[in-house]
C-alpha cells in the first residue's frame, strides 16, 4: 500500500491518512484543540483568581440562573439541529440541510440576545471589567467574567456567521449587512453592544471576501466541519456555565 | 468518499436520546447548585464530573469522535487532556495564597 503511494508522479495516489478521514476534518479538529487550550487558559486564570480570593462575589440570583439555564438549553438544542443538518447533508437533502442549519442559527442568535441582556443587566448594576458593586476588594471579578463570556459570545457570533455562509452563501451577505445596520441603529449609544455589533460588519467583510474570491457549493464535508466548530462552542459553554454561574449563585 | 466515520449507524434516534440526557444533566447541575446541596469544594467536584460527562456525550456523539479510527481518538483526546492537566500544576499556588493572606 505505502510502496505504491510513495512513487512520485502517479496521479491520484496519496498516502492514506493516519486518522482515516479527510484533511479538512483533521484541520478543524486541530484548530479546535488549540482553541480548547485558549479557553482552558482563560478558565484556569478565572479559577486561580477565584480560589485564591475568599471574598469572590456570588451575585447571580434566580433571574440570572434562569436566563443562563435557558441559554444552555438553546445551545444544546442548537447542537441537536446541527447534527440533523449534517445527517441531511450526508443523504443529499439540500433543503433540509439548509433548514436545520437555519434552526441552529436561530438558537445561536437566541443565545447571543439572552447573553446580551444578561450583560446589560449586570452593567446596569454597576459592573465593569475593573470593578463591581458586590466586592470592592475583588476588582478582577468583572474582568474575568466579561473576558470569558465575551470570548465565548464572540465564538458563537462567528459560528452563526459561518453557518450562514455555509447554508445561504452569497444570499447571506445582504442579510448580515442588514442585521448589522438595524442592530447599530436600534441599540442605544450608551450600550457596549452599540459598538460590539461592529463584529458583524467585520464578519460581513470576511465572508464577502471568501464568497467572492472562492465561490463554491458547500458539500456534506463542509457542513460536517462547520458542525464540529458549532459543537465545540457548545462544549465550552458546558464548562463556563457551571464554573462561572452555578458556582456563584446568590440564594 | 468512504471513511471510517461513514460506516456507523446514522439513525436520528440516538441523537435525541443524547440531547435528552444533556438536558437532564443540566437540570441536575442547576438543582444541585441552586439548592446548594454540597459545600463549595464538593459542589465544584460534582459540577466538573457532570460537565465532563456532558462533554464526553457531545464529543463522542455530536462530534462523531466515537466513530472515528482509534488513532484519531487517542491522539486528539490524549494531547488536549495532557495540556489541560499541565495547567493544574499551578492550582496549589492558589490555595497557598489563601493561607498566606494579604497584607
Amino acid at each position: 500500500m505505502s510502496e505504491v503511494a510513495v512513487q512520485h508522479g502517479m496521479a491520484d495516489v496519496y498516502e492514506p491518512s493516519l486518522f482515516g478521514t479527510y484533511s479538512k476534518k483533521i484541520g478543524m479538529w486541530l484548530f479546535l484543540l488549540s482553541d480548547t487550550l485558549t479557553f482552558g487558559a482563560l478558565l484556569f486564570a478565572y479559577s486561580y483568581g477565584r480560589i485564591s480570593n475568599p471574598d469572590w462575589p456570588t451575585p447571580f440570583g434566580k433571574e440570572s440562573i434562569t436566563n443562563a439555564t435557558i441559554m444552555t438549553g438553546c445551545l444544546l438544542s442548537s447542537s441537536l439541529t446541527m447534527v440533523l443538518a449534517v445527517l441531511a447533508a450526508r443523504r443529499g437533502d439540500r433543503n433540509w440541510t439548509r433548514n436545520w442549519i437555519l434552526f441552529t442559527m436561530f438558537f445561536g442568535i437566541a443565545f447571543i440576545v439572552l447573553h446580551g441582556l444578561e450583560w446589560t443587566h449586570l452593567i446596569d448594576e454597576g459592573m465593569t471589567p475593573f470593578k463591581n458593586p458586590w466586592a470592592a476588594n475583588v476588582p478582577q471579578f468583572g474582568g474575568t467574567f466579561f473576558t470569558l463570556t465575551g470570548m465565548h459570545m464572540l465564538h458563537v457570533t462567528i459560528g452563526v456567521i459561518y453557518l450562514g455562509v455555509v447554508s445561504l452563501r452569497k444570499a447571506f451577505l445582504p442579510i448580515l449587512l442588514a442585521v448589522w445596520a438595524v442592530a447599530w441603529w436600534l441599540i442605544p449609544a450608551n450600550s457596549v453592544f452599540h459598538y460590539g455589533v461592529h463584529a458583524l460588519l467585520a464578519g460581513f467583510i470576511v465572508a464577502a471576501v471568501i464568497l467572492i474570491l472562492k465561490p463554491k457549493v458547500y458539500d456534506a464535508h463542509d457542513v460536517e466541519i462547520a458542525g464540529l466548530y458549532w459543537h465545540f462552542v457548545d462544549l465550552v459553554w458546558m464548562f463556563i456555565f457551571p464554573l462561572v454561574y452555578l458556582m456563584s449563585t446568590r440564594v | 468518499m468512504h471513511t471510517a466515520a461513514a460506516t456507523h449507524d446514522e439513525g436520528k434516534g440516538q441523537y435525541f436520546w443524547v440531547w435528552g440526557a444533556l438536558l437532564l444533566l443540566t437540570a441536575v447541575e442547576v438543582v444541585l447548585a441552586y439548592k446548594r446541596v454540597f459545600e463549595p469544594l464538593q459542589m465544584l467536584e460534582a459540577l466538573m464530573i457532570l460537565s465532563i460527562i456532558k462533554s464526553a456525550l457531545i464529543i463522542g456523539y455530536f462530534m462523531h469522535l466515537k466513530y472515528e479510527v482509534a488513532a484519531m481518538k487517542w491522539v486528539m483526546m490524549t494531547a488536549v487532556t495532557a495540556c489541560l492537566c499541565l495547567m493544574c500544576i499551578f492550582f496549589p499556588d492558589a490555595f497557598r495564597i489563601v493561607h498566606l493572606g494579604v497584607r
